[in-house]
């Protein structure tokens, strides 16, 4: 009998080791979450302290016992922050709608058309891929320039309306569709823009969805074309409103005031996030297995 | 709705410049009566599916008409003809429910052929009833079984009431306890339907059991067209008789000496008005019987019961294949302790075929020995 193995003790120190296990990843998670954090947290903290108590601080506090939303009435009445919000909106949704017609078009002419020359067309998109973007923003720029489209939302939307990258996505996802569906279909009495629609588009909804939200995320983001682009007011986007702000709104030194315009731009990126988080995870681990 | 082809041919271009086209479909003419079930029938690759392509309009002949009763549909696409598809592997679209899928083909029609609402859903309800699924119509198609999901498919195939249906494999992915009922199913649909059926399958036995007509083919080329008992009892060529049965037919070295069949150097038949050449000898495993003194002389191998009747593996050095099977009725008795076994052979079950160009030879037949 004194020989007979000692389950309870092998089952106790099995969970000692997997508890230190636990802790410790929780501990690294942890720390890497305020690493990310901190910064949107210190966001926060500054856009709702009042200047004067901001710039007495010789060391910034990591707290506030006086918050004020004063930064944020100053953010919307002070400066034309609402009309950069406005044209970037615009700006957004319509890139992101033309974008979508443009790249199932192109995707489907790739993945299911026959024509001449398809493949050397697709070889072409491909290879641009590989120029990087700030060597074709000079030549867009001068495109742009020369059609006499800056200070326009024509100028600004045009160079991104199309991605060789998403209509390469698009087109292994509709490709990954049997061709079997495609023939019952055309034995359903559908015409070719009909199965896209009812049968391929319903089908690749995940994809779609997914270069939507990256293609609102890009445009949001986007600084250096609406920079080169503009330089009337009234065609600023919150990017680079922001540095118009900076400059000859509020001042370089009214730092809370500017936070407090951050922090107004950034919402609706990080609400766009919280919402479609999976999607967004499973589009970027997709497309970077397949790019 | 009455199908005829005429001249019939499509080519494909070869991969490469210098590779010759092939062509899958060769100068095809048959005429498919109203109302019959009709099997294409061959190895894979004999362009049985081009053909059922070719049909349903998803590709175009190279040459030759297709005519559906009066009207030639050869320049017609798939979404005009009016033909009914079943896919190899169903083709359901998967985001719609089974009702949806069926409901698919009606919602496109157009201009005076196009339903109301409840018009759909009642010719909706109607083919999947025919076909037994109206239970399951708010199911998505992942979450019916294999023969489910061949159901809708076939609902979806009739419901817009098609001139045609065709039928691609359409067994060919279900169990073997399965296919068997669904090709009941399949014949007993088409009865009541009256849709002239055209299925393409490369089982001999599937299409032997339920079709009105069956068409071998080999190489884009049509080999024999007839009731499935006729073209067994009547095959053309080594090809057709090789093709159809199970278990395959029996093929023998043999010549034609002065009026009589050898095999080896067995006579086995008195044979009448085929001058004197070598040629293969086809017997169908049930040409043969089992006899002390019969003209056949084999190596026994072995004897599997099946219950209903024993089928006896024998050796022939003049064999083309590698053993002999023959089928004997459970009565009669098998000695296993013997080397060899003895057979006579029935006349009817016996074809020759000629050695260079594999056509049958008809002999007419004074006597079995």
């Amino acid at each position: 009998m004194g020989k007979q193995v000692d389950f309870e003790k092998i089952e106790k120190s099995d969970r000692t080791r997997r508890t230190a296990i636990r802790i410790v990843t929780y501990v690294m998670l942890t720390f890497w979450a305020v690493v990310v954090l901190f910064p949107f947290y210190w966001m926060v903290l500054t856009s709702v302290k009042s200047y004067s108590a901001y710039n007495s601080e010789y060391i910034p506090k990591l707290f506030t016992l006086s918050p004020t939303l004063q930064n944020y009435v100053d953010a919307f009445t002070a400066v034309p922050l609402a009309r950069y919000f406005m044209n970037t909106l615009v700006f957004t949704v319509v890139t992101t709608a033309i974008m979508l017609v443009v790249t199932i078009l192109a995707a489907f002419a790739f993945a299911r058309l026959e024509f001449r020359g398809k493949h050397i067309a697709f070889t072409a998109f491909l290879s641009l891929m590989m120029i990087p973007n700030e060597l074709v923003i000079i030549t867009n720029y001068v495109t742009i320039t020369n059609l006499d489209l800056r200070n326009t939302f024509s100028g600004l939307i045009l160079p991104s309306v199309t991605s060789v990258f998403y209509i390469y996505l698009l087109k292994e996802n509709f490709e990954q569709v049997p061709d079997q569906l495609y023939y019952a279909a055309k034995v359903d009495g559908t015409s070719d823009l009909k199965y896209l629609l009812k049968v391929l588009m319903p089908i690749c909804k995940p994809t779609l969805i997914t270069i939507t939200i990256l293609k609102v995320i890009e445009c949001w983001n986007s600084y250096v074309w609406p920079r080169l682009i503009t330089d009337d007011e009234a065609y600023f986007l919150v990017s680079n409103g922001i540095q118009e702000i900076r400059e000859n709104g509020f001042g370089r030194e009214n730092i809370p005031a500017m936070m407090a315009a951050v922090v107004v731009i950034s919402i609706p990126l990080i609400v766009l996030f919280l919402i479609f988080r999976r999607k967004i995870m499973a589009g970027v681990a997709r497309g970077g297995t397949k790019g | 709705m009455k199908v005829v082809l005429q001249n019939l041919t499509k080519k494909f271009p070869g991969r490469s410049k210098n590779d010759k086209e092939v062509t899958a479909v060769n100068d095809f003419n048959f005429e498919i009566p109203d109302g019959r079930l009709i099997g294409l029938l061959g190895p894979s690759g004999c362009g049985k599916s081009t053909t059922l392509h070719l049909l349903s309009g998803l590709q175009k002949p190279t040459s030759g008409r297709i005519f559906f009763g009066e009207d030639d549909v050869t320049g017609l696409p798939a979404e005009k003809r009016g033909v009914g598809v079943v896919f190899q592997n169903y083709a359901l679209y998967p985001h719609l429910t089974v009702k949806q899928n069926i409901l698919f083909p009606l919602q496109n029609l157009k201009g005076a052929d196009k339903l109301s609402r409840s018009e759909m859903l009642e010719k909706a309800y109607e083919a999947a009833k025919l076909v037994q699924i109206d239970e399951l119509m708010d199911r998505k198609p992942s979450e019916l079984s294999g023969g489910q999901q061949q159901r809708v498919a076939i609902a979806r195939a009739l419901v817009k009431r098609p001139r045609v249906l065709l039928l691609d494999e359409p067994l060919s992915n279900l169990d073997a306890r399965l296919r068997l009922q669904t090709r009941e199913e399949i014949r007993r649909i088409q009865k009541e339907t009256q849709i002239t059926t055209i299925f393409v399958t490369h089982d001999q036995e599937e299409a032997m059991s339920i079709s009105d007509m069956i068409v071998v083919m080999k190489l884009g080329v049509i080999q024999q067209i007839g009731k499935p008992q006729e073209v067994y009892d009547d095959p053309v060529n080594l090809f057709v008789a090789k093709f159809l049965g199970t278990p395959p037919i029996n093929v023998f070295d043999g010549k034609v000496r002065d009026g009589k069949l050898y095999i080896g150097d067995e006579a086995v038949l008195d044979i009448r008005d085929v001058p004197d050449q070598e040629v293969y000898v086809g017997i169908r495993p049930e040409g043969f019987v089992l006899c002390e003194t019969g003209s056949l002389c084999c190596k026994l191998g072995g004897v599997e019961v099946m219950g209903r009747d024993i089928s006896v593996v024998s050796t022939n050095q003049s064999s083309v294949g590698p053993t002999i099977r023959s089928i004997i009725s459970a009565e009669s008795k098998v000695d296993t302790g013997k080397a060899e076994v003895r057979f006579n052979v029935k006349p009817n079950k016996v074809f020759i075929f000629n050695r260079e160009t594999e056509e049958r030879i008809c002999f007419r037949c004074s006597s079995a020995m």
